[in-house]
């Protein structure tokens, strides 16, 4: 499943809410479901400080994709991460740089990632992609 | 106005004099618990913006034209409506400034000018950071020590603890009047005569207590008042700094510019008499024209009857909420008003305020600019309702229900 395949597969399973509360609901069994990161890894350098609420995010590289694992004080905030690592995890460096992440905005969600909203989130984005583009050459 | 002019308080017909509350968000009611962050704005200060620059919009203070004279005169006069609320005994003693952070950095450097090395800036724990970090700054580029006065655990001033700091050194006091996070009324009269008494001057942070209660800054012989007009049904980019007429003259100027001054040449400028001492450059005219309208409002309202009606809202919420088991109330103090903030135990407030939204319910989660306050009860933050005289009990109902289905989302 390509990146993109993925973007489309959650746009769809999106597509079956019709209110708000509903696909919050389905975002904090998301959150629940995320599995969380080592706990050894929850350390300052993998922190980042949101003025709502906090990430931790990890990165490796396996066999040229980029494995990302994260987590949240937050549930939705989790929960949102969860499908952000859905869709970037297990890519390679290149498409992780490059990606378009469209289905926030279609599922409704792009407020989690505007830089007012101050949750982390925008700035985890950032870091994923800067990640994939200090491992181009491991791909 | 007299007191036998003010109208009888009614909610129904406060509600639709503020048309930002008639509005669907997601399609629901909008239900705005957000007041201690901004205040919606009543039709005659909509109405006073449209006017001011559909008519009068000029530069005040300097023009020869009618125009000018118009928008100086209608500026002048939001100065004297301010001072005659706030019972200030002259209208240069209020000084048009950006907000309440202005009006304490205005404080912190201009006062501060006047302080030495060794003396003492006494704060208390619950300040907000626009209180806390000038005092800090100033400390730090006049050699100055900063001392905070603790709180207890119901989020109230310990008074002992405080005249323990308070010393012949002390030469300020910056307190809020109510906190922003916890609600709690500091007893700002008593605390001023202490300080006075060891020769210190007293701050009052009046951002959340100016649009809920009557303000007597002559009673409470404060020295300093300061509070932002957008708290308090006016435009955002507009505040005030009171300070007693004696001591603002023995301050030097903030900031230079066009107005402050009385004569430049290039070898020297002798500065402008008060209040245009302390208002350089063109000011925000629409501003204040606009935050005297909102006082105009106001001034028509039985403040005492106010008072009452958001505290018995605020106390409504409260008791209802602390039905919910694992959640808990922080902010407990005796003397409160108009907050509600609380957490619940393993749920992260951003959690609850995003659902909240959703419901079309706006309150404001997080640290309301306090950390050194949310360390001291060691949460991260918190959830905050924060009622206006406009809010109502069917509100709070409402609020109550969505934050009952919150909390069971996210068990």
């Amino acid at each position: 499943m390509t990146l993109e395949d993925k973007q489309q597969e959650i746009i769809q399973e999106f597509e079956m809410f019709d209110d708000w509360m509903a696909k919050y609901e389905y975002i904090i069994d998301l959150g629940k479901e995320l599995p969380l990161i080592d706990k050894n890894k929850k350390t300052n350098d993998r922190l980042i400080r949101g003025c709502q609420s906090n990430v931790w995010l990890d990165s490796t590289v396996v066999d040229g994709k980029l494995i990302f694992t994260a987590d949240a004080d937050a549930i939705i905030t989790k929960g949102i991460i969860g499908l952000l690592i859905r869709v970037l995890s297990n890519e390679t460096p290149e498409s992780v740089a490059k990606a378009d992440l469209h289905f926030i905005n279609t599922i409704g969600l792009h407020e989690h990632l505007s830089p007012t909203r101050a949750n982390g989130l925008l700035s985890m984005v950032q870091k994923m992609k800067m990640t994939a583009l200090l491992n181009l050459d491991k791909a | 106005m007299t007191e036998g002019t003010k109208k009888p308080f009614i909610v129904r017909e406060i509600r639709q004099q503020f048309p930002a509350l008639r509005q669907l968000i997601y399609n629901k009611n909008l239900i705005y618990f957000d007041n201690g962050a901004t205040s919606q704005k009543p039709q005659v200060v909509l109405d006073a913006i449209n006017m001011y620059y559909s008519k009068d919009n000029a530069n005040i203070h300097r023009g020869v034209h009618f125009m000018s004279q118009q928008a100086t005169t209608e500026y002048e006069k939001a100065r004297v409506t301010i001072q005659n609320y706030i019972h200030a005994k002259k209208s240069e003693e209020i000084i048009f400034t950006k907000g309440t952070t202005d009006g304490i950095n205005l404080v912190a450097f201009s006062y501060g000018e006047l302080l030495s090395a060794g003396d003492e800036i006494l704060i208390t724990a619950m300040e907000h950071h626009s209180n806390i970090v000038p005092w800090q700054m100033l400390c730090q580029r006049k050699n100055l020590v900063l001392r905070v006065a603790p709180i207890n655990k119901k989020g109230e001033l310990i008074i002992e603890e405080f005249d323990k700091l308070l010393n012949s050194k002390t030469k300020l006091v910056a307190v809020t009047h109510i906190s922003n996070t916890l609600g709690t009324i500091n007893p700002v009269k008593e605390l001023a005569a202490k300080a006075h008494a060891v020769g210190a001057k007293i701050l009052v942070d009046g951002a959340q207590s100016i649009q809920h209660m009557s303000i007597d800054v002559v009673d409470m012989d404060c020295d300093f008042f300061v509070f932002s007009g957008h708290k308090v049904f006016g435009p955002t980019g507009i505040g005030v700094l009171y300070g007693k007429e004696a001591l603002l003259d023995k301050m030097p100027p903030y900031q230079g510019g066009g107005d402050m001054i009385s004569r430049v040449t290039f070898e020297h400028t002798t500065y402008n008499e008060l209040p245009f001492k302390f208002e350089a450059g063109t000011p925000h005219i629409a501003g204040g024209i606009c935050l005297g309208k909102a006082f105009e409002f106001l001034s028509e309202l039985d403040m005492d009857a106010v008072q009452k009606y958001e505290k018995e809202l605020a106390d409504y919420a409260q008791d209802m909420l602390d039905t919910f088991e694992g959640l808990d109330i922080i902010g407990e103090a005796k003397k409160k008003t108009s907050v509600v903030s609380f957490v619940v135990e393993g749920i992260h407030p951003f959690d609850i305020g995003t659902l909240l939204d959703k419901q079309g319910i706006a309150v404001r989660t997080g640290h309301h600019c306090t950390q050194p306050l949310m360390d001291f009860f060691q949460i991260p933050g918190t959830v905050r309702a924060s009622f206006a005289f406009y809010n109502t009990r069917e509100e709070v109902d409402i609020f109550i229900a969505a934050v009952e289905k919150s909390i069971n989302m996210l068990k």
